[in-house]
């Protein structure tokens, strides 16, 4: 089960204004009726964007000029709520392959970085400069670089960090942690036979 | 000595450091339900991997399951699909699934410690961030997205870094009409809804001690809500007795010594914490929230807050949830007309939230123009309340008996608001849209402060509405 390492995210950005955008905001429970993840990125901030709609604005992410974009800008505490790994794997559906905000919610974090999509964190100043360069040139190409741990737009590099584990999980390709448990399920039955309320099992 | 439960349970349950430093930790109790497992079986049908320990993860329906009309087919299709997809899986893996005809269906985190199923010392997961209601037992218990699911049915394990422990004292006794949801509700309001990113709450103090297993559980749900993945009450002799006769609880011989053993777990007097923090009982009001997130929460005798007032970084979801709320800042939040009254969720649809709502609403009538509705936490929950006439009060003061389900926390089942509606509710999240409408407007409130709205038909204080003093 080799793993893309994931060193570098490209692509065009677009930016969500917004603190404590929570996952219910992300994908709307309703949208979870479903068995398997396919087509849920239709649904990515349904409800915004139909809100927006609604009142003659256009959301980011409809916004033709961001069309296409893979690298989300957002605020604080992204993704707090609900465990539902719909939210990122909505996102990701969608065509988003990095997020960058002010601070992540633990879950959220964790599911992301388990589909390989990098969630870093940048200063508020900067996430609001970067969204001024794509608001004036929404073609401008980004490029998120794990490794030099910096945002690169234009000639501009704007430092970003991220949890050292998830950065080196997503660089040496051991994103998604299933091999890596496989590979200890001897200790896991040991350790199990220790704990009376599994030993039984 | 000097360990903190949360340090001794690590202990017994990790198998190996990972090569990126986090722990493989053995999750002793697995949980499943409809909504975040269907893709986890379809990934290890992909991957050609089985169910390890198939004995140590138990399945329930809970978000999708109608409150009324509950005979299947189900009239959604795609619900219907969820449950019978959790029947196949279950069956194919020799999983239990308290399914709707065996009399134990309920929402997760209600059937695990009804049934025994949740312990003292032990590590639960669940693909639900609300998870953190069983750390009442003192189990260290995490929500984890559909991956881990997977990671969990194909290795009784997940890799997992460890959080750093916050101790949240509460000391004294809460005043007459204030309830374990005021406390956690001030709490979060006071730490914020990420003060707790990377730690783990351990909730304690006389206020706690004096709780019952119940209120436990309705403070631990909510850690989430303030960031915290994990909160937990050191285990004593009311959680003992809590579990004890329970279906899934040890017995005889091995009940004595499983009561040894809970008792070592709990945090040594010398802990170490990375943080503590301090509230007194006599301080929390009546609490209910006013914006779009579990931290916009005043007192019910305090205005809603204009968003000048806040601090500058929090000034813009201020706003935003005034805009939503369609409340007037400057305003009391009291006398708010109310159109739907909710009682129910893993928060507060257990039993001793239903008997206390009853207690008050005997003889009382649900203002005409509100819906209001009682959704048991389960069906072992329903059937206690039906046998003690607890359905009958209820049902005679206006208010809607249901199924066992999450209802209307979420917008999953036929229980949804419409169009603008504000619902007075017990649930835990006021997330724009989380009822099922994009523009309903949820209010976060204790369960007899939900009667209290009932039955004036506006956001009222419970105190003055049932005479408590």
């Amino acid at each position: 089960m080799a793993l893309e390492k994931i060193t570098q995210v490209g692509g065009r950005g677009v930016y969500v204004p917004g603190d404590d955008l929570d996952t219910d905001r992300i994908i709307p429970a309703r949208f979870m009726k479903c068995i398997t993840f396919d087509g849920l990125g239709e649904f990515a901030f349904y409800d915004a964007r139909a809100f927006a709609k609604a009142e003659g604005q256009t959301h980011p992410l409809d916004d033709q000029r961001f069309t296409g974009a893979s690298i989300l800008f957002s605020g604080s505490n992204f993704g707090c709520g609900s465990s539902r790994e719909h939210a990122p794997q909505a996102l990701y559906r969608f065509g988003i392959r990095a997020i960058i905000a002010e601070s992540f919610a633990e879950i959220f974090f964790g599911n992301s970085i388990t589909l390989g999509m990098p969630c870093v964190v940048m200063s508020s100043e900067d996430i609001r400069s970067v969204a001024k360069l794509i608001e004036s040139d929404p073609a401008a190409i980004l490029t998120l670089d794990l490794t030099e741990k910096k945002l690169s737009i234009a000639d501009m590099d704007f430092p970003l960090t991220i949890a050292v584990h998830a950065q080196e999980a997503l660089v040496t390709g051991k994103w998604d942690a299933i091999a890596d448990l496989l590979e200890g399920l001897d200790d896991v039955r040991t350790r199990a036979a220790t704990l009376p309320y599994m030993a039984a099992s | 000595m000097s360990q903190t439960l949360l340090d001794k349970v690590w202990a017994t349950h990790t198998v190996r450091t990972l090569p990126n430093g986090a722990t493989q930790l053995l999750i002793g109790t697995h949980l499943i339900h409809e909504v975040t497992s269907p893709q986890a079986f379809g990934m290890l049908r992909d991957l050609n991997l089985k169910v390890l320990y198939p004995s140590r993860t138990f399945a329930t329906v809970d978000h999708i399951v109608p409150t009324d009309e509950r005979a299947e087919p189900f009239s959604d299709d795609l619900a219907d699909a969820m449950i019978k997809a959790l029947r196949s899986n279950c069956a194919e893996n020799g999983i239990t699934f308290f399914d709707l005809p065996t009399g134990k269906q309920g929402i997760v985190h209600i059937v695990g410690p009804e049934q025994g199923i949740t312990q003292p010392g032990t590590t639960i997961a669940c693909g639900d961030s609300h998870t953190s209601t069983h750390g009442a037992f003192g189990a260290i218990a995490f929500g984890i997205g559909t991956s881990q699911v997977r990671d969990v049915l194909a290795t009784q394990t997940m890799a997992i870094h460890k959080p750093k422990v916050r101790r949240i004292s509460v000391h004294g006794k809460l005043n007459p009409g204030v309830y374990a949801k005021d406390v956690i509700l001030h709490i979060i309001r006071k730490l914020g809804v990420n003060g707790g990113l990377g730690y783990a709450y351990e909730y304690g103090g006389s206020t706690f001690d004096a709780f019952t297993q119940e209120e436990r559980m309705t403070v631990c749900n909510m850690s989430i809500e303030g960031g915290a993945r994990v909160g937990y009450v050191n285990p004593d002799e009311t959680t003992f007795e809590y579990l004890k006769g329970r279906p899934y609880s040890p017995k005889g011989a091995d009940w004595d010594a499983a009561v040894i053993r809970w008792k070592a777990t709990a945090s040594d007097a010398d802990a170490h914490y990375d943080d503590a923090v301090t509230f007194d009982a006599a301080d929390i009001a009546p609490t209910v929230t006013w914006g779009i997130n579990p931290g916009q929460a005043i007192f019910i005798n305090e205005n809603v807050p204009f968003p000048s007032e806040v601090p500058e970084k929090d000034r813009a979801t201020a706003e935003e949830a005034i805009a939503h709320m369609l409340l007037k800042p400057g305003a009391p939040i009291k006398g708010t007309k109310v159109d739907v009254a909710f009682l129910g969720s893993c928060t507060n649809g257990r039993l001793s939230d239903l008997q206390e709502v009853a207690r008050y609403m005997k003889g009382r009538k649900v203002k005409s123009g509100v819906k209001a509705i009682v959704v048991p936490g389960s069906q072992g929950v329903a059937s206690v309340a039906e046998s003690m006439g607890l359905a009958e009060i209820f049902r005679e003061a206006g208010f809607e008996w249901r199924g066992a389900g999450c209802s209307m926390c979420l917008g999953m089942n036929p229980d949804k608001l419409v169009g603008e509606q504000l619902c007075a509710s017990s649930s835990n999240r006021n997330f724009k849209g989380r009822q099922g409408s994009p523009t309903g407007r949820t209010v976060l409130m204790s369960p007899l402060m939900v009667a209290a709205a009932a039955v004036s038909g506006e956001i009222s204080d419970a105190r003055e509405v049932f005479d408590i003093r």
